[in-house]
């Protein structure tokens, strides 16, 4: 039965090269996922070191519907982010979550450093450390191809690798995942780094017997039905999630050139449609969802005389076509695909990267910086100039650079523009200019995201100016989210588990929940992230806003500063009843 | 009586790999929410860069592993494949050897072959039709 020990957590020390498996009863009031990932990290993490020191903790983990119930396959990582020094929680999917799932683990903690460059692969057997000595400096890329060559299981192993950037501590480099999901947001791969991690092999390759057959097999049709004859999730296997850049744009509400403006003029140009139409070759599924959101473009480039070509398959969404699209300028779809690829290969943020290029060229503008700084001259628009600024920043080879590597931030705090570096809570913002509710919600989000509580989609849905009603919806949503994470389902596939299908679910594998018993979990996982992120350094009344929110109109008209404090004020009254 | 029909793949390139398919053989015909005891497997052959393989029974009309078969637990199945009689199988693998689309995969806990019965299932989990039950007609 799944879960009959407890949560079993693999623990695996980089410094020793030694593994302890724990099952942990006292984790089944957790669930799985965030939950478990948050009270493991609350354990594990040590606030009074920098979030690279090498005794960090990295926590992967899945909940108990992992993969067998449709499109219930994302894996959370949590850590402390070298990016905000906070709260780090990412998502990804693809085969990650497979993978764990029958390695019979439900958490995965990486602690220490190794002492050499390292690759590790795990299986239910147990874990081998490898050498990763000659992967390091590759690619994600070839780091790939080399580990797939190398190791055995395809098809029910999953590879997850950092690139340069995770190498060189880059705040915001992220995780590869089976080459086209990720790790993105909030450093994760700088961990991998500090870790002298390279990448882990995750191998699942164990059965796990099913107890209530006929019950399982009833809700998991009920499930697979809805989530493929229905309409809940066409957006998905559609356009993908670059359907919203052309909405958005009509309504100010794409953020364009630093977000100088909401609207773009080279929209359609970069727009899922015009995607679909001229670049899209193939999508592709996470193990166990059948609607197969993962759109593969393909960038097809000349390299020499005589009609030398290369081809690239490039995964591309809204975010991306935001960061390094509409962010920038930049209004062709093949040099968008050529700065996605870039930030691929050396394993960085796509967002982060897009957001802090986006300063950093007003900041030039503005001559807070100057050309000898920065080697060049960015300019909205100019592709080739921006990948260039992304090869030094990775190369890292002059204190300016050294300060970008940490982040927009940090960077518009020692060479001023705060008023215009696009971050909230220190995380650089999400394709979005909404309005109020998506503002304030990436702000006061636990991990400063947008998708800790969606307030762009509660700007598109509200009537009217309520405070009290989007503090509210900020809050709930956050604690719905707290409970979907915990069983790391796609939030793609939220309208489809409600709380009620969630509870048939866990029933149907031999879990009882309830409606209410998960509603406490969300809740009782907010205030942990809370109390943690406190320990971190984290204070509510050290968020700012940067003026630039104010001064460009957005899809639901002008944000008010005045109202944001309004928002602050009722939040403020609220975040520690919870 | 209609001629019994076997499993094909001929939709592979619009194959996404969600392996629906897989979970489906496993959770309907192998009591098993894991892809592992599943008779069909989908494999990348490059990465996720490039398209994927079904490796499935081919429903031999003349089947190598029945043929290698000592025990008679596997017998032909009249329009292709194999009738896989689980009782008279003593484990010995030699069927697994035989296959020589590498079709047949081993379970360790039971010691027993997953040997596909041309049932059909993985084709009802397919979200794009990419495998399909068919008379065979070479």
């Amino acid at each position: 039965m799944i879960n009959a020990n407890g949560i079993r957590v693999l623990e695996i020390d980089l410094n020793k090269q030694k593994i302890k498996a724990h099952n942990r009863k006292d984790l089944l009031a957790y669930l799985g996922g965030v939950g478990v990932a948050t009270k493991l990290l609350d354990e594990y993490i040590m606030p009074e070191k920098d979030a690279l020191d090498g005794d960090q903790p990295i926590v992967f983990a899945i909940g108990p519907m992992e993969t067998i119930f449709p499109v219930v396959t994302k894996v959370v990582a949590m850590f402390r982010s070298p990016l905000t020094g906070e709260l780090g929680e990412s998502y990804a999917g693809l085969r990650l979550g497979l993978a764990m799932r029958f390695t019979g683990y439900d958490a995965i903690v990486v602690k220490g450093k190794a002492t050499k460059p390292t690759y590790l692969v795990i299986t239910a057997d147990g874990v081998e450390f490898k050498n990763a000595e000659p992967l390091w400096g590759l690619t994600v890329e070839e780091t790939g191809r080399i580990l797939r060559r190398r190791e055995t299981g395809s098809g029910l192993r999953s590879c997850i690798r950092i690139g340069r950037a995770g190498e060189k501590l880059i705040s915001f480099a992220g995780v590869n995942v089976d080459t086209y999901r990720h790790f993105g947001r909030l450093g994760l791969g700088a961990v991998f780094g500090s870790k002298n991690l390279k990448a882990m092999v995750v191998k699942g390759e164990e059965g796990l017997a099913i107890t209530d057959k006929k019950e399982y097999q009833r809700v998991y049709k009920e499930i697979y039905q809805r989530v493929v004859e229905t309409e809940v999730m066409d957006k998905y296997h559609g356009l993908g999630t670059a359907v919203n850049v052309l909405p958005l744009n009509a309504m100010n509400g794409l953020p364009t050139k630093n977000l100088q403006a909401g609207s773009f003029a080279g929209a359609e140009e970069i727009s899922g449609e015009a995607f679909a139409k001229h670049s899209l070759v193939r999508k592709l599924a996470c193990s166990g969802c059948p609607i197969g959101c993962i759109h593969i473009a393909q960038v097809r480039r000349q390299f020499g005389d005589h009609y030398e070509y290369y081809t690239t398959p490039i995964s591309y969404d809204h975010e991306l076509v935001f960061a390094l699209g509409s962010f920038l300028g930049i209004d062709n779809r093949d040099q968008l695909l050529e700065l996605i690829e870039k930030t691929e290969l050396y394993g960085l943020d796509s967002i982060s990267t897009g957001v802090l290029l986006g300063w950093l060229t007003e900041a030039f503008e503005k001559q807070l910086v100057r050309e000898e700084m920065i080697g060049c001259r960015p300019a909205f628009g100019n592709a080739s100039v921006y990948r260039e600024i992304i090869d030094r920043l990775v190369a890292m080879d002059s204190d300016f650079y050294r300060d970008l590597a940490r982040g927009t931030w940090y960077a518009a705090a020692k060479y001023g523009g705060c008023d215009f570096a696009m971050c909230l809570g220190g995380h650089e913002m999400a394709g979005y200019h909404t309005g109020h509710a998506f503002i304030f919600g990436q702000a006061v989000g636990a991990r400063h995201s947008h998708l800790d509580n969606a307030g762009y989609s509660i700007d598109q849905k509200l009537q009217g100016w309520d405070p009290e009603q989007v503090v509210d919806k900020i809050i709930n949503e956050e604690i719905e989210r707290n409970i979907l994470n915990s069983l790391v389902i796609c939030l793609f596939a939220r309208n489809v588990y409600d709380r009620r299908t969630v509870v048939s679910a866990l029933r149907a594998i031999g879990l009882d929940w309830n409606e209410e018993s998960l509603g406490e979990l969300g809740k009782k996982v907010f205030r942990l992230k809370r109390d943690l992120k406190e320990k971190l350094g984290y204070r509510l009344e050290n968020i700012c806003f940067p003026q630039r929110y104010f001064e460009t109109k957005s899809f639901t008209g002008f944000v008010e500063e005045e109202k944001i404090k309004q928002l602050m004020d009722i939040y403020k009254s609220r975040y520690y009843t919870v | 009586m209609a001629e019994a029909k076997i499993l094909k793949a001929p939709g592979m390139a619009k194959c996404i790999g969600c392996y629906s398919c897989m979970l489906a053989c496993a959770r309907v015909i192998h009591n098993d929410y894991s892809p592992r005891r599943s008779a069909i497997q989908i494999r990348s052959t490059g990465g996720l860069q490039s398209s994927f393989l079904a490796v499935i029974c081919r429903g031999c009309l003349k089947p190598a592993c029945a043929e290698a078969c000592p025990a008679e637990a596997l017998v032909e199945r009249p329009g292709g494949g194999v009738i896989f009689k689980k009782d008279l199988c003593t484990g010995c693998r030699k069927c697994v050897a035989a296959c020589s689309v590498e079709a047949i995969f081993f379970d360790e806990d039971e010691k027993k072959p997953i040997v596909c019965i041309q049932c059909g299932t993985c084709t009802r989990y397919c979200p794009h039709q990419v495998i399909t039950m068919e008379v065979r007609n070479d």
